[in-house]
């Protein structure tokens, strides 16, 4: 499952991110690896890009980009 | 003494702010990331010590994979300042810590400021300080720079990095392949580079293949340490060996970057405590607000025409009684010209030509300005930029560009060569281009009297009170739209054509709203922006009012100069439904858009006289003796939407992109469209007129 496919509301852990060396950067600088929990807070109006909880910073993503970013259980997200 | 002090951090974590309540130099901050692109500078004293403080960009991190990193990265690691303060958000710690680590790594003397304590606050957010700066080895400091609180911790922190016993153990620790890859480099590392920079930190740099940092070695070493044979060979072998590991390029990179990203989450832990689980609440609801499929796109459009509206009613009155004042005393200087014996060819030119244009320019401009530019501030302090930028995207991404395209336009709503500048946050050469030669489709403050003016005289003129003001507010965002909807066309073509390319990857930062501090915002858009705006219009118009005032006295064989020039561009002018005299108008108005509308009138005045500019029904007779029609109204606002950007503007784009081919192809293509849309308009409008 890619990041894409998860639903605002639904939270889940990076397995892999296969996005190319550039954006790869510059997701680990925002704190993205695999093993992180990443939480779809919501879609913008024409449904991409959407919008992400990483580390407690919002940051939005294209759904291309989402697409490269693999996933594993999906949940619904609870604040903890 | 003396102390260098760079200020380093993430965007949008209140550097700015903080800069500016350290050295009291009014430097502008916006609620967006990576606003601060040019090195701001501004000094404060303490004691007998003088801080010279040097504002970095903001940025993510020191791996130089943007312009803006690389400069944070050089002057950190090349120009030696006495000491780095990392400024983080206390309310998103974890994240920021990364950078923390990264500048740890290349300089010792760090100091962590934990900004907007405030914030954290109100969101029951708890950081414990000492226990980061036990973990760290650094001193940390507690801010919220916005009330000024605990600037004087930050100062002590600073000193303290003189005295005390700093930690000189690294805290990093890559994984064992890699560190005793860097064990071999360093020796090697340290011969070649002294004491210029940790060695440690240049073997790592070696050993990621960073190509940017080998650059700036260049630049500022004269060579690469890489260059070195002994090292060459080294780096060879330790890659062999470490391949056979399995760690390839690519796998060094990402395990480099992985240790600093659990290094983070380590150090934050236990150090950074939610009591409030629902902390973020309000952003969420706000995001749902601005952002959601029912509500994102009509409260854009609200905001917008609320802007405007706001500008047009609140600008009207102010407008008319500074018109009249003007007017009042241009009488009296005359009659003390006269008084005094000034000859008539000295105060002619003086009073009707420079200071009449000047009078102009002002009440024209200034009241609107003086509101639009701190409601714009509002809203972008306030945060709701970049959820503009999160809305639109979409679109911009069926055009093949970036969507921080859109914080670029909002920019150039103010100036456009701000706008130009701006565009350094788009990371991408190609976008960022297309975002640079579109940015002028976006009317700037400049062209916004012009625009309004137009309406105001020949299109909403009729409409009564309220609904006059509504009405105005409503032409004028759609005018605003019809450009967001040209710049969407003409990135798209770029796309296709000369900046042939794929849509690339981006993040977009959505960071947590803030209560803009109104009072301080009226404050600083007032003398910053509006002041500044105001003088650059004013510096432009007086040699303009003269030389027009020369163009429409000279006379050669019964025709002013101004005639000349007004009928040799007329039968070109007409075709795009304006006149020569607008068309010369533009052409002056090259310096600064602001002057454009105040030559026209003059040209048209030569003779004549005009109490009250900002009397509708004035100028709407005036300019009708001069043959216009709505079409010309219509025509004038299109071609003042798209026509070349002002000179500041296309200086500016040389600039950026170092190339004065594109910032003729700058000029040339908003001119170009220009042209085309403002002649079918003309044709078409003048043909359904003829039919009725």
């Amino acid at each position: 499952m890619s990041l894409a496919d998860i639903k605002p509301g639904e939270c889940a852990i990076v397995t892999n991110m296969k996005s190319e060396a550039q954006m790869r950067r510059r997701l680990q600088d925002l704190g993205l690896i695999s093993g992180t929990k990443i939480v779809c807070i919501g879609k913008s109006p024409l449904g991409d890009p959407a919008a992400y909880l990483i580390r407690r910073a919002v940051i939005a993503l294209r759904k291309k980009d989402a697409d490269q970013i693999e996933i594993t259980e999906v949940n619904q997200w609870r604040r903890s | 003494m003396e102390k260098v002090i760079a200020l380093a951090g993430n965007p949008n974590v209140g550097k700015s702010t903080l800069f500016n309540t350290l050295t009291g130099m009014n430097q502008h901050t916006g609620n967006w990331a990576g606003k601060t692109v040019e090195l701001a500078r501004g000094e404060s004293k303490r004691g007998d010590t003088t801080f010279y403080w040097v504002d970095l960009p903001g940025c993510y991190s020191l791996l130089a994979h943007s312009e803006e990193e690389e400069t944070a990265r050089d002057f950190i690691c090349f120009e030696h300042p006495d000491a780095v303060v990392v400024v983080c958000d206390a309310t998103c710690l974890e994240r920021n810590m990364n950078l923390v680590l990264q500048v740890l790594e290349t300089t010792h003397n760090v100091v962590l400021c934990v900004n907007l304590l405030d914030e954290a606050r109100k969101k029951k957010i708890k950081v414990d300080l000492l226990l980061l700066s036990k973990r760290l080895g650094i001193p940390v400091a507690g801010t919220a720079a916005r009330n000024g609180e605990g600037l004087e911790k930050l100062f002590e922190s600073i000193e303290t990095l003189d005295s005390e016993k700093l930690r000189k153990t690294e805290l990093l620790e890559y994984p064992k392949p890699l560190e005793e890859a860097i064990q071999k480099l360093e020796k090697m590392a340290e011969k070649e580079i002294g004491d210029k920079a940790k060695p440690r930190w240049v073997c790592v740099r070696l050993l990621e293949e960073n190509e940017s940092f080998a650059a700036s070695m260049k630049k500022y070493w004269g060579k690469s340490v890489s260059e070195t044979q002994e090292v060459k060979e080294t780096l060879k072998s330790v890659w062999k060996e470490l391949k056979e590991q399995g760690y390839e390029k690519e796998e060094i990179r990402d395990a480099i970057a992985e240790t600093f990203v659990k290094a983070s989450e380590k150090i934050c832990k236990d150090a950074v405590i939610y009591e409030d689980r629902q902390y973020d609440k309000k952003d969420r609801k706000l995001d749902w607000l601005f952002t959601s499929k029912k509500t994102g796109f009509p409260i854009m459009f609200f905001m917008l025409l609320l802007i405007f509206w706001i500008t047009i009613s609140g600008a009207n009155i102010p407008s008319s009684l500074l018109s009249e004042g003007f007017f009042w005393l241009e009488e009296r200087l005359v009659e003390l010209a006269v008084a005094v014996h000034i000859p008539k060819t000295i105060y002619d030119p003086v009073i009707f030509g420079i200071y009449r244009v000047l009078a102009w320019v002002i009440s024209v401009m200034l009241p609107p300005m003086a509101i639009f530019f701190p409601l714009f501030t509002i809203l972008e302090n306030f945060g709701y930029l970049p959820r503009v930028a999160f809305n639109l995207d979409r679109c911009f991404q069926r055009c093949c560009a970036c969507g921080k395209q859109a914080l670029t336009m909002c920019m150039g709503f103010g100036c456009n060569a701000v706008g130009v500048t701006g565009c350094r946050i788009i990371d991408s050469p190609r976008e960022r281009m297309i975002a640079i030669v579109t940015n002028s489709f976006v009317p700037c403050n400049g062209r916004f009297p012009t625009i309004l003016t137009m309406i105001t005289i020949f299109l909403a003129g009729n409409a009564a009170g309220m609904f006059s003001g509504f009405f105005s507010a409503f032409l004028l965002a759609s005018v605003i739209l019809f450009g967001v909807g040209m710049t969407l066309l003409v990135s798209k073509l770029l796309s296709k054509t000369i900046l042939k390319g794929m849509p690339s990857s981006f993040t977009l930062e959505l960071p947590p709203y803030r209560m803009p501090q109104i009072g301080k915002v009226i404050v600083r858009s007032i003398f910053d922006r509006t002041l500044f705006v105001l003088g650059r219009a004013v510096a432009v118009a007086a040699p303009a009012g003269l030389l027009i005032w020369f163009m429409a006295n000279i006379t050669v064989a019964d025709k002013t100069l101004l005639r000349y020039g007004a009928d040799f561009f007329d039968p070109f002018a007409r075709l795009l439904g304006l006149d020569g005299t607008i068309f010369i108008a533009f052409l002056l108005g090259m310096p600064a858009n602001e002057i454009v509308v105040p030559v026209m009138l003059m040209a048209y005045l030569a003779q004549g006289n005009l109490i009250n500019i900002t009397d509708a029904t004035v100028m709407r007779q005036l300019l009708t003796q001069q043959g216009w029609t709505w079409i010309t109204a219509v025509s004038t606002i299109l071609f003042s939407l798209m026509h070349w950007p002002c000179a500041t503007t296309c200086l500016t784009i040389k600039k950026e992109t170092k190339s004065l081919k594109w910032m003729i192809i700058s000029m040339a293509v908003p001119t170009v469209m220009g042209i085309i849309v403002c002649f079918l308009f003309a044709t078409t409008a003048r043909w359904i007129s003829g039919i009725f």
